[in-house]
């Protein structure tokens, strides 16, 4: 409410432009409520869950995650499976040995919880580890970064505008083809359409419309770039008080000794 | 140690005299401590406490984190992330030290604009400033080094065009860029050397920190009055100052505890504010980045050196004199250390004989017109070179240096100053006047 209200102030003020910018050659990036924001947001571990089952079952066909292992899917503060879920999920999944494994070096075996998520499958598609951090979807205005304060970076909000941008147009550039899409910079993004309404059928009855499946996916990302958030808002607020009472602290300390020199006693 | 007549230590119990015998650390530690400090610092003084803090927390991060860093191009990035995601507490530690250089140079910037406001600098502390001046260039480097290590793509682009700097010295520049890169372009050797570096700088910075501290233990604190301290005897000595222990180590305590409490909050809410999404891209030395910008703490310096281009007439009269050799790429190098460097004269360059700007009407306009330049400045570095930004940029730029070296001359002869309080007790009283006697 109050956020809301100084939000407001700021817009009127002319010092920070709405969320939504600019159109026009892509870079229109809309903000989406995550439970993450804010001082006290946390991940949702179902939307973490959902957001994982939109990966594996779509992004994953060409993006990877080389630097997430199975096991951090087991983890409180991400999506918190069950160790025998995580043993199975690993297990849907091939990977070379090493020369640590026994048998031949790099020959497939099923993976592990102690291995990463497969690299990038298909050339051209970015690994998605840390896209949520890697992309600012909030700018300015003007250089100024009050945007970013009071947004956030964007990240997560860049990759749901995406994943919704299309517009549904199409050319043909040097025997590529590219499709028409309001938030990618530049307009045209190599990527066709990942999400259709319904491509996927969450356990939990969630709907799967395209901009749900986007904002689970997108907190999924978010997690994968920051795995340690919850456990970092935790500590950061309790760092945050202690400093501040012992703050306090010394500042009636400080003014008890400079009482005297400033003739106050 | 200090110059201003103060108690001495006397060693009293058996082991402190059998101690002082030998090695005098016990008399080295009490005159650091209790040196005598003019009794009416205001809170622009405790910069010094929190730059001092930031340097010890580098080096307790720093040498943590390397411990898990491995320095090879196919393997640096991922073991940020292997810090990020596996070290216990390695996160924290991260961002501890990536927002610390942050703070490490908001510090820095206010402790040295402190030092050009209340004149600081001028005599009898131009060591004291000199030294300010080499560590906060040691910081500089130490940062830019620092910020490869990640192999993020902004750490290897602005690599590329930081070196790149050196290559615009005419004749042996590219000689020197190659030697400092350790080949023809930002690679395996170059990380090698900047991480060898970046690790040695600190104690450097460490030995000039206790070198700046032990030249102004000498002269004796500078004060918002810029009066100096009496020191005829020490009881007048006492009715100036006041012990450096505890009065100002509990109040700059308390000044950091709060300034640490903004920090806990940045790294709780908002770690990667400070810092830019493309460093989270690993290096790619096939795909430049769309906008290749240095950290925060650089922009001022970086619009500096992009301001002086081609079209700048100062450029082609200095390029023709030289029969071309002076190039604009080499021009801008010359001025951005150029700015540093003629900050560092500001002892020779200010010839007002008040030394606080407090009590000189005239320059204080001139000094707070330098903080919204350095301001305006820091923002065009941010920007690409389009529109206006140049233009502003050129102007920033030449007010830059026309304050060290036209405006600060100059307003000593014609700048009629005020009086300053002829004792710093005379300054603290009317602040906290004394009771009426009774």
């Amino acid at each position: 409410m109050i956020k809301n209200t100084i939000l407001t102030a700021l817009i009127t003020l002319g010092l920070a432009a709405p969320a939504a910018m600019a159109a026009g050659g892509g870079g229109e990036v809309h903000d989406t409520a995550f439970s993450f924001e804010g001082p006290f947001g946390t991940y949702d571990t179902f939307q973490l869950q959902r957001g994982l089952q939109v990966f594996t079952e779509t992004c994953s066909s060409c993006h990877g995650l080389q630097y997430v292992a199975y096991r951090t899917l087991a983890d409180e503060g991400g999506p918190h499976l069950p160790e025998d879920q995580v043993k199975a999920y690993a297990a849907q999944f091939e990977t070379p040995n090493t020369a640590d494994d026994d048998g031949e070096l790099g020959e497939l075996r099923a993976a592990t919880p102690n291995d990463h998520f497969a690299q990038s499958g298909y050339p051209g598609a970015p690994d998605l580890s840390l896209m949520a951090k890697a992309r600012a979807g909030f700018h300015g205005p003007a250089g100024t970064g009050v945007n970013q304060l009071l947004y956030g970076m964007g990240g997560p909000e860049y990759i749901v505008s995406v994943l919704t941008g299309y517009t549904g147009e199409t050319k043909e550039e040097a025997g590529a083809l590219f499709y028409e899409n309001h938030a990618f910079p530049g307009g045209w993004i190599a990527m066709p359409p990942p999400l259709a309404d319904d491509m996927v059928t969450y356990a939990d009855g969630h709907a799967a419309d395209v901009h749900h499946m986007a904002a689970d996916v997108a907190a999924f990302l978010m997690w994968t770039a920051e795995p340690h958030l919850n456990a970092r808002k935790e500590g950061g607020f309790v760092w945050f008080v202690l400093l501040v009472l012992f703050g306090a602290m010394l500042y009636v300390t400080n003014k008890t000794l400079w009482a005297k020199v400033k003739h106050k006693e | 140690m200090s110059g201003i007549p103060h108690d001495h230590y006397e060693p009293k119990s058996g082991f402190a005299k059998w101690l002082d015998e030998r090695l005098p650390i016990g008399g080295l530690i009490y005159n650091t401590l209790m040196i005598p400090t003019p009794k009416n610092l205001n809170w622009w003084w405790i910069w010094g406490i929190v730059l001092a803090f930031c340097l010890a927390l580098q080096i307790v991060t720093g040498i943590v984190l390397v411990m898990h860093y491995v320095p090879h191009v196919d393997m640096a990035f991922a073991s940020v992330e292997h810090i990020m995601r596996d070290v216990r507490g390695g996160h924290v530690l991260r961002y501890l030290h990536s927002n610390g250089a942050s703070l490490f140079f908001i510090a820095v910037y206010i402790h040295i604009f402190r030092g050009l406001f209340y004149g600081s600098y001028k005599a009898p502390r131009e060591i004291t400033w000199i030294i300010g001046m080499l560590i906060y260039l040691a910081m500089m480097a130490t940062g830019f080094l620092g910020y490869v290590l990640p192999w993020g793509q902004m750490s290897f682009w602005g690599a590329t065009v930081i070196t790149g700097f050196f290559g615009a010295i005419p004749g042996v520049g590219e000689s020197i860029q190659a030697w400092l890169l350790g080949g023809p372009s930002v690679d395996q050797p170059t990380l090698n050397r900047f991480f060898s570096l970046h690790y040695l700088l600190p104690f450097v910075i460490a030995g000039l920190v206790i070198v700046h501290i032990w030249a102004f233990h000498t002269t004796g604190n500078n004060n918002p009055t810029g009066v100096e301290v009496r020191r005829g005897s020490k009881d007048e000595v006492k009715k100036d100052t006041v012990p450096f222990w505890p009065y100002f180590v509990i109040k700059d305590l308390f000044a950091l505890v709060v300034i640490l409490a903004i920090f806990a909050l940045v790294i709780w809410t908002t770690p990667n504010y400070l810092g830019h999404p493309d460093n989270y891209i690993e290096a790619n030395p096939l795909v430049t980045p769309a906008h290749i910008v240095p950290e925060w703490y650089y922009l001022p310096f970086y619009a500096i050196l992009r301001a002086f281009t081609a079209d700048v007439w100062a450029v082609q009269f200095a390029s023709l004199v030289t029969g071309g050799i002076v190039t604009a790429k080499f021009f801008g190098v010359v001025a951005m250390f150029g700015a540093i460097f003629v900050m560092a004269l500001a002892p020779w360059l200010d010839t007002s004989r008040v030394r606080s700007g407090r009590y000189r009407p005239a320059f204080r306009w001139w000094f707070y017109l330098l903080i919204i330049d350095f301001i305006v400045l820091t923002w065009c570095g941010s920007q690409p070179a389009e529109g206006a930004v140049p233009m502003i940029s050129l102007i920033g730029s030449t007010y830059w240096f026309g304050y060290f070296l036209v405006i600060l001359p100059l307003l000593g002869v014609f700048e009629k100053p005020l009086t300053p309080p002829a004792t710093i007790e005379e300054d603290f009283d009317a602040h906290y006047p004394p009771k009426p006697a009774e």
